[in-house]
């Protein structure tokens, strides 16, 4: 009898197609993009980085958060803190420290430093957090949401209040886009095949099962939920970085349904899912917008009357979860495989238990 | 005492419409499970449609033009049909999909509503007067309380006394309480689902409409996210109070209503923009105490 193949070797190929498939979305706008629609492909990856973010925590604990968008929050606001110019800080942010007031630092280390701090929030907040499970523990994250835009809206000195900061410099290409969700992917991919994303993936599955094998469930569901709160960090560096400007209301509950909907979309227990909702909607999402505008028949122009996007955005994503409830990718992976022989089962369909 | 009386009537009518809101949650999340994110859009909705649809910033009284009489029963029933619309063309079908996904439904739901009311109406708030009658004053005890909040709190005990008696009296309620304990259960010892699950949808619908005629006429401008709020506040009731309890979800609403009236009158001065930041403090406090809630039904319990 031989071996099973390494979970590594059964499991490589989905980050590979995922990463794939977005480079050859770039490369194309890339080469035939006008600077607008490359604008549209950054937008989508920075929501990929974000969306896999909340995937790392949601679709292995099975926990939906609304909280995620708060930390690219924190780490959008940690990001204009380190890198706007000390003449602009000195104007608008005069309740800063010292040594941020006075000094610039360049845009990777702010960036990996702003990311961290939503990470080292989350160590904080999360050995409260977990210990709720099922829906109560979605409120306490959406509670969590609420506090930070709170302060972040209210903290005038610091965070300029409800008025937006501006003057942040912009890094945020399109390959640096790409960079950022490419790591995002491997993280999220690493996490899962991980001894941890594994107990915790049982944990969601099988509560009390996993619990009687050994599995502490508080302590996986605070990895995932640090190592989210990082990831989803990095979308919000990228996002300030790209806009040159930020304000609360950026991260507070229109940011949070939009990237709940693509991955529930997408479906929401799979690495594909999140990426897939990512494209699918935002490229949905892209077209009815341009449709919006006229789209030019012979000598006429048609186009949809003003508003109406939305209202179709909103109908497409009922179709879409009226005739695939569990999503599009139906919480299967992309995958290649090589070999012969019996493949590994599909994830069992997780249907939700009430509480 | 004249401060005093002021603050609770304040927190009784704030907690009103925050107990009738986490009442129209409840009641749907009892029978389906279903986090309903429409609700905040049903609640514009039946504010919107006293208005004439159009985009001037004029606003001309539509169905405001009714009398007292007529106006109020009429924007309840509009609240209960766009609720029972809704599920009938949307939730009916994903009964049997994970709560996420009935979550992120409604929540498209909403947006749907919400953009087509912007379509209709722009996005500038309508100043709009209905029941000019209810912005005088009232001498209470020697305090000068709005006629609203008045007619606000009692409208509410009524509301609440009527749906306990529906509830505990009628064939109906049975129905509908049996299967917001056990929905199986109920189905097999004879409850028809569609029927109790529309009555669900209809009583939440008109919680809302009720709800959009007292903010109307509290603020007296149409604003499209007037029940986003109240929406969120009664969401986090319906979890604090024991999701599946009705009563838990109006004790939550009100005790969150006093609550966030009592921060704004105890917090410091240079704190009190942050009010809200203690308001949702408190409630992970809450949560972390009483993780099922305050009155967990024994049936929300996981069985081994």
């Amino acid at each position: 009898m031989t071996r099973a193949p390494s979970v590594l070797a059964r499991t490589f190929t989905t980050p590979l197609l995922l990463i794939a498939l977005l480079a050859a979305i770039a490369v194309l706008f890339f080469l035939f993009g006008s600077g607008a629609q490359q604008r549209f492909v950054v937008e989508m990856l920075i929501r990929v980085v974000l969306v896999v973010g909340i995937w790392i925590f949601v679709g292995n604990s099975g926990i939906i958060s609304f909280g995620h968008v708060g930390f690219m929050c924190l780490a959008a606001y940690a990001t204009a803190w380190l890198t706007i110019p000390p003449m602009l800080k000195q104007i608008s942010l005069r309740g800063l420290p010292d040594f941020l007031l006075t000094n610039q630092f360049p845009f990777w280390p702010s960036a990996f430093a702003a990311a961290l701090l939503p990470a080292i929030f989350a160590l904080i907040i999360g050995p409260i957090l977990m210990r709720l499970a099922g829906i109560a523990a979605s409120i306490a994250t959406f509670a969590m949401l609420a506090v930070i835009n709170t302060v972040y809206s209210n903290w005038s000195s610091v965070t300029g209040g409800t008025s937006s900061i501006v003057g942040i410099p912009t890094h945020t290409t399109l390959w640096v886009a790409l960079g950022f969700s490419a790591v995002a992917i491997v993280i999220a991919w690493l996490y899962a095949i991980s001894r941890s994303g594994l107990a915790l993936r049982a944990a969601r599955d099988e509560p009390i099962a996993a619990q009687a094998s050994g599995v502490n469930i508080e302590r996986e569901r605070l990895i995932a939920f640090v190592l989210s709160a990082f990831v989803c960090g990095a979308a919000g560096v990228l996002y300030a970085h790209f806009l040159g400007i930020i304000t609360p209301d950026a991260f507070f509950l229109t940011a949070t349904f939009v990237a709940l909907s693509m991955l529930v979309v997408g479906g929401m227990y799979s690495l594909s899912g999140a990426v897939i909702g990512v494209v699918v909607i935002s490229t949905i999402i892209q077209i009815l917008r341009w449709l919006e505008r006229g789209v030019p028949l012979g000598d006429v122009t048609v186009a949809l009357p003003n508003g109406s996007q939305q209202i179709a955005i909103g109908a497409v994503m009922i179709m879409i979860l009226l005739f695939r409830p569990a999503g599009l990718m139906g919480n299967r992976e992309l995958r290649l495989s090589f070999r012969r022989g019996p493949q590994p089962a599909p994830d069992r369909e997780v249907r939700g238990k009430p509480e | 005492m004249t401060a005093t009386l002021q603050i609770l009537f304040d927190a009784l009518s704030l907690g009103s419409l925050y107990a009738l809101g986490a009442l129209g949650i409840a009641l749907i999340f009892g029978v389906m499970r279903l986090v309903n994110f429409a609700h905040g859009d049903y609640i514009a909705f039946s504010v919107f449609v006293l208005l004439w649809p159009t985009t001037e910033a004029v606003s001309i009284l539509l169905l405001g033009q009714l009398p007292p009489i007529l106006l109020i029963p009429v924007v309840i029933a509009i609240g209960a049909l766009l609720s029972m619309a809704s599920e009938v063309t949307v939730f009916r079908r994903l009964r049997e999909a994970n709560p996420a996904t009935m979550m992120i439904a409604s929540f498209a739901l909403g947006f749907v509503i919400k953009h087509a009311l912007l379509m209709a109406y722009s996005s500038r708030p309508k100043s709009i007067s209905i029941l000019p009658g209810l912005a005088q004053q009232v001498e209470v005890m020697g305090a000068r309380i709005p006629l609203l909040q008045v007619v606000t709190i009692l409208a509410t005990i009524v509301i609440l006394l009527a749906l306990t008696a529906f509830l505990k009296r009628t064939r109906f309620g049975l129905e509908m309480r049996a299967a917001a304990q056990d929905f199986t259960m109920a189905r097999m010892l004879g409850v028809k689902a569609n029927r109790v699950i529309l009555l669900a949808f209809a009583i939440s619908g008109a919680l809302a409409g009720a709800i959009g005629l007292v903010v109307v006429v509290q603020t007296g401008t149409a604003d499209i996210n007037m029940g986003l709020s109240v929406m969120l506040v009664a969401f986090i009731a319906t979890v604090i109070g024991g999701l599946g309890s009705l009563y838990g979800a109006v004790v939550a609403g009100f005790l969150i209503g006093g609550a966030s009236v009592l921060m704004q009158v105890i917090l410091p001065l240079e704190a009190r923009p942050f009010r809200d930041a203690f308001v949702y403090a408190l409630v992970i406090a809450v949560l972390i105490w009483r993780p099922q809630g305050l009155f967990a039904p024994r049936s929300s319990r996981q069985r081994v």
